[in-house]
């Protein structure tokens, strides 16, 4: 008798449909990862100069030439809006909002900007607040991150030093320093020329790794 | 069809009942008021109770009638006391008893009209048409046209005043925003309701809240956008005043909104996505709440070579251009730290708040300065330099005091 009561109701699991890709602009990164999906939250971690900015102008520098806007909740201020427009990204497409340091700022910021919709790509910052800071934030807030930005044509990029979206992530990318690139001889004429960034997938678990080649602009 | 209205002393109070009715408003009179009924049918039904209608909403005791030409229904009003519904076809019958002098013939033609005895439209709607044009000339053709409820003319409407502002005394200072915002609630919602009468949106609120002792506080909310949602302005204004909150009890309060002509959008299936303006505005006042006025914008860089400068502008859709593209090569990215880190410079090692290394590759240093005719002038020599952890910080030297400061990072 249950077995033909549940051959009446649908019970069937409905898979979520694969999401859409905002590409970054970066033909390895792309090549690797297919770009950061939409509608899902995308973890970008590493240390300093590991290459979390590069990747993060480029993906602006990519939605705002789709004539999309982009948001950046900066946490700490750090933003530098001529490196960002030397990468490319269309300035009068950004809204920055600046949290002077304060991590609940950045996630009440992000939360009601998901709400408002209508951004290709919301980044949120939070690059140089230290990772004991960082990781107080509630398991429930990137819940209701990922719940916000689900089934919206909004990427929501969080770059950190260490992953904290976690479970809430649909990508993850570590990035980590490669060589540097100098010209001249040491102590007279050199020139930092450039960085190489090797960042590899950490979520989904599928071995997939990019190494991209940043370019120092001075 | 036309209604006329008419109330000895109560022009004022007509022309505001009738621009309640149509947009199609003439001032006929001082006391008399003509309007364009077409259309209302459909709203109140025969035109029986069109004219009670509008009779109710005088609110004083007020001649309504209604004719298929303004000149009919002026006289009718004019001519007889309540609701007169003038027959179409049948004009020159329903006036028929009016007094000549009615019409306002100039004298010299009231005085010939009293000499032949012509007291009355019927006897003025008689006369043979050609008789009067070689008697009385063109006003005697025009004349008889109105006595015999004839003529077609446009009505002549006028323009409303453009004053989108509502004022209201309260019966007891308010302290709290709470009630305060019941109140602008419902001026919000006349307002708006007058800016959708004239297909208007606002600009720009001013509110102006009159204190207790204390005189005015008064607030500008621009918007980027004309807008006409009184749910978005009470929240814009809620927003507002929690910021920037009275400093003594209100006790009289005037909005008032800047028209504007309403945003005109195409739609398409290939329009890329844009935030929806009126939430944006909501959306960033809530964020400005936050974390501030002064930190919510859009960058825009600064004609200068004064390192990091830029400018807060307003944000988004307010300077779109084209997009330029650019090159895709990955570009080094600049983090910069806002204020510089103080850092000490000694022996290859670099020390700062939270950074310490040997600097193991450097590159610099590069000179710098400018607005030495100013009071900000700046100088200084930068390095971009490697730590022993890998890590690129750009430095610099202060050329005047000496003192050393990390930039920023490159990441």
């Amino acid at each position: 008798m249950a077995t033909a009561f549940l051959q009446t109701i649908d019970l069937k699991l409905h898979e979520r449909p694969a999401p859409e890709f905002l590409p970054s602009g970066i033909m390895g990164f792309d090549a690797a990862f297919g770009g950061i999906p939409r509608g899902c939250v995308t973890d970008i971690f590493g240390q300093v100069s590991s290459g979390r900015t590069s990747l993060m102008h480029s993906l602006m520098a990519e939605a705002t030439a789709r004539e999309e806007f982009c948001a950046l909740v900066d946490a700490s201020g750090a933003f530098d809006p001529a490196s960002a427009a030397a990468a490319g990204a269309a300035l009068e497409r950004l809204l920055w909002i600046r949290c002077a340091g304060n991590a609940e700022h950045a996630l009440k910021a992000t939360d009601l900007l998901l709400q408002a919709g209508g951004f290709g790509l919301v980044v949120m910052d939070l690059g140089d607040i230290a990772p004991q800071t960082a990781r107080r934030i509630s398991l429930a807030s990137w819940y209701r991150l990922r719940r916000s930005v689900e089934n919206t044509p909004t990427a929501l990029v969080v770059t950190e030093r260490t992953p904290l979206a976690r479970a809430c992530a649909a990508l993850a990318v570590e990035c980590a320093r490669g060589s540097v690139r100098w010209s001249g001889a040491p102590g007279c004429s050199q020139l930092l020329r450039g960085v190489a960034f090797a960042m590899e997938r950490r979520k989904p678990l599928r071995p997939s790794s990019a190494t991209i080649e940043a370019r120092a602009l001075r | 069809m036309f209604a006329c209205l008419h109330a000895p002393g109560e022009g004022a109070r007509l022309l505001a009942c009738a621009q309640g009715f149509s947009p199609q408003v003439e001032q006929t009179g001082a006391d008399t008021v003509t309007l364009d009924i077409d259309g209302l049918g459909h709203l109140f039904g025969s035109v029986h109770d069109i004219a009670h209608a509008i009779a109710r909403q005088a609110g004083v005791p007020v001649n309504v009638a209604v004719a298929s030409n303004p000149g009919a229904a002026f006289h009718a009003a004019r001519g007889f006391a309540g609701i007169s519904i003038v027959p179409q076809g049948d004009e020159a019958k329903f006036l028929a008893s009016l007094p000549v002098g009615l019409l306002a013939p100039s004298e010299e033609i009231a005085q010939t009209l009293g000499r032949w005895g012509i007291r009355t439209f019927r006897d003025l709607a008689a006369l043979p048409d050609l008789g009067v044009a070689a008697r009385l000339g063109e006003e005697g053709v025009r004349l008889q046209m109105l006595a015999r409820g004839e003529g077609d003319r446009p009505l002549d409407p006028v323009e409303a005043p453009a004053r989108f502002e509502e004022e209201i005394e309260l019966e007891y200072p308010v302290e709290l925003v709470e009630p305060l915002l019941f109140v602008l609630g419902r001026l919000l919602g006349d307002i708006c309701g007058r800016l959708e009468e004239r297909a208007l949106a606002a600009i720009g609120l001013r509110l102006r809240l009159q204190l207790e002792n204390a005189g005015d506080h008064e607030r500008a909310i621009r918007l980027p956008v004309p807008m006409r949602s009184p749910r978005v302005f009470l929240k814009l204004i809620e927003l507002d005043l929690e910021k920037h909150s009275p400093a003594a009890p209100v006790i009289n309060v005037l909005i008032a909104a800047e028209p504007a002509r309403p945003r005109t959008a195409q739609n398409g299936l290939f329009i890329p996505l844009a935030p929806e303006p009126e939430k944006l505005e909501l959306t960033l006042a809530r964020i400005a709440a936050v974390v501030g006025e002064e930190n919510v914008g859009s960058p825009e860089l600064v004609d200068t070579h004064r390192p990091g400068a830029f400018r807060m502008s307003a944000p988004l859709l307010s300077r779109l251009g084209n997009i330029a593209f650019h090159s895709r090569a990955v570009a080094l990215a600049f983090r910069a730290f806002r204020p510089p880190l103080a850092a000490k410079v000694q022996a290859g090692l670099l020390s700062a708040p939270g950074i310490h290394g040997k600097i193991v590759q450097q590159a610099g240093p590069w000179r710098t300065s400018g607005d030495w005719w100013t009071t900000g002038a700046w100088a200084r020599d930068e390095w971009d330099i490697e730590l022993s952890d890998g890590a690129l910080y750009r430095v610099w030297c202060d050329a005047q005091t000496g003192r050393w400061f990390i930039e920023g990072s490159y990441d």
